[in-house]
């Protein structure tokens, strides 16, 4: 894997936020066609990483490349007419826009033709979201606003899927629904995914890679089997049992 | 009861002027959170842009109806555009520099653009009045006098009807194109979450942009009709008619685009009806006593959106 070019590649990446500094220095690649998750305790930087690729705030050092270009100082919503989607921290669902609108809005960069085609694809992948079209993105439950969240991310068509935390706060049912399907729309479509999770057992089952976060730097790395079987890994984020 | 039927004609006719303006106070308010107090400047140089080319145009009411109507299109259509110019440069000049920083600072150079833009017309064009000769002139009469010729007869001119029908005209249109376009949905995303729509590739800068732009082209509007109905306009005239708009918009919902409509209504109502009934000095006061009363109820405005949502 290391010959080819990665479709994602950080390096040295440093963010600020104002003066406190949430990233120190992050290296990472993700290569086409893999899951690639990034675990690690609350704070330790795995959002603000996912908000850095996106631009949002910019990296003040450091380099992101996607598909070979230099993205570090594009601004967001160019690098996400570029390929890239997210479905962000908190799942940031528009409320007073219906599920249809929201997905409308995931399909923003996508060109109208598609939009049907689209729509339908989504719809089989999570049909709670289907039945609820009409309803209001704020009154939906936690789990249909995640789904919702995931589903607009698609309707873009993106080439690389960032998820931040898509099992925050769901019931176990519903994690194990939503990991599925992004198992399946990897395996089908070969779509390229980049999780970060703290819900680290399923995440590192369902991944090809890992890495390991700790106060803005990645401590460790490799296959998900692997790291499952470290010693830290399992003392750090697995205790508790299998949830 | 002719008398309470031309001053429901007249409120109708100052309400649609007033919404048209408060629907710029409310989108603003909408998307980026903020007050623009230069917005009822905008209006002026709609206003007087209008003024300037019916000058240079040589619009006169001796035109042939068909010509005077085209030529009336034409310039409203141009003082959309120059206005729309002034309202982008407002936006890109005294707001979008300070985005991002202390809440209090918009505010303040929104002030300073109100005054800058006062002072400017009153230098460029002269602080004396300027009055146009009525173009639309003409009206229906909607009763007789009565058997013996002694009631009031309601009259219904063919300049409010223009301008009702103007606003309702806009105000359908442009209900639409935020319902219903890509460009309104995007607007409303921003207003809702702007990070999540640049999350989404909505470029915020050009919806913001765009924002203010449509305000400042409705606000022109307003302008047009607003020189066409009094006949006389100066370079104050944004004042007074801004805080009306923006008291419609709170009285509305600020925030809610039927709310400004709806808002802009009741002002020019009750703004009509307490001159019509009671004093004409104390419209102001009547206006404003009605916006305090329903606000000490419904605190968000009639139909401004209660804030409950599940995160």
């Amino acid at each position: 894997m290391s010959t080819e070019q990665p479709l994602l590649r950080v390096r040295d990446l440093e963010t600020y936020y104002g003066k406190i500094q949430a990233l120190h220095g992050v290296n990472m690649d993700v290569y086409a066609g893999e899951i690639v998750t990034l675990i690690g305790a609350n704070g330790a930087g795995k959002s603000t990483l996912m908000m850095s690729i996106c631009g949002s705030p910019q990296a003040q050092a450091g380099t992101i490349h996607y598909e070979g270009a230099d993205i570090t100082r594009a601004q967001t919503y160019q690098t996400m007419r570029s390929g890239i989607a997210q479905s962000p921290e908190g799942r940031r669902i528009f409320p007073r826009m219906s599920v249809l609108e929201n997905l409308l809005m995931g399909a923003m960069v996508s060109k109208p033709e598609y939009l049907d085609e689209d729509l339908a694809k989504v719809f089989a992948l999570f049909p709670r979201l289907k039945e609820r079209q009409h309803q209001r993105g704020g009154t939906l439950s936690g789990g249909e606003q995640q789904m919702l969240a995931i589903a607009r991310a698609l309707m873009s068509r993106p080439k690389l899927l960032l998820l931040d935390e898509p099992s925050l706060g769901l019931a176990p049912i519903i994690v194990k629904q939503i990991f599925e399907a992004i198992g399946e729309l990897n395996k089908r479509e070969g779509l390229t995914v980049f999780l970060v999770e703290q819900n680290a057992y399923h995440a590192l089952k369902l991944a090809h890679r890992g890495y390991v976060m700790v106060n803005g730097v990645v401590t460790m790395s490799g296959t998900g089997k692997e790291l499952l079987s470290r010693e830290e890994v399992k003392a750090a984020y697995l205790e508790g049992g299998r949830h | 009861m002719e008398y309470f039927l031309q001053q429901l004609i007249n409120g109708v006719t100052l309400g649609s002027i007033y919404g048209l303006i408060a629907i710029g106070y409310t989108m603003v308010y909408g998307i980026i959170g903020m007050i623009n107090f230069a917005h009822g400047d905008i209006f002026m140089i709609g206003s007087f842009t209008a003024l300037i080319l019916i000058v240079l145009l040589g619009v006169t009411a001796a035109m042939p109806v068909a010509m005077l109507v085209m030529a009336l299109v034409l310039v409203l259509v141009l003082a959309m555009a120059f206005t729309a110019v002034w309202g982008w440069a407002v936006e890109r000049v005294a707001y979008r520099p300070l985005r991002g920083s202390f809440r209090l600072a918009p505010l303040i150079t929104a002030i300073g653009a109100s005054i800058a833009l006062q002072n400017f017309v009153q230098i460029s064009q002269g602080a004396r009045n300027k009055p146009l000769q009525p173009l639309i002139s003409g009206n229906f009469k909607l009763t007789d006098g009565g058997p013996d010729g002694s009631a009031l007869i309601v009259q219904l001119s063919y300049v409010q009807i223009t301008i009702i029908v103007v606003t309702l005209l806009l105000m359908a249109g442009f209900t639409l194109l935020i319902n219903r376009t890509s460009l309104g949905r995007a607007q409303r995303a921003c207003e809702q979450d702007r990070k999540m729509a640049a999350l989404l590739g909505v470029n915020v800068d050009r919806t913001i942009s765009l924002t203010f732009v449509m305000g400042a082209a409705l606000a022109a509007v307003a302008g047009v009709m607003f020189l066409l109905y009094y006949g006389v306009i100066d370079f104050y005239i944004g004042f007074l008619a801004g805080v009306k708009a923006f008291t419609a918009a709170v009285l509305g919902g600020i925030g809610s685009l039927p709310g400004a409509m709806l808002g802009g209504l009741l002002i020019g109502l009750i703004e009509t009806f307490w001159s019509g009934y009671f004093s004409v000095e104390y419209k102001d006061v009547a206006a404003f006593s009605i916006l305090a009363i329903v606000l000490i109820f419904m605190p968000e405005g009639l139909l401004g959106k209660p804030e409950v949502e599940k995160v």
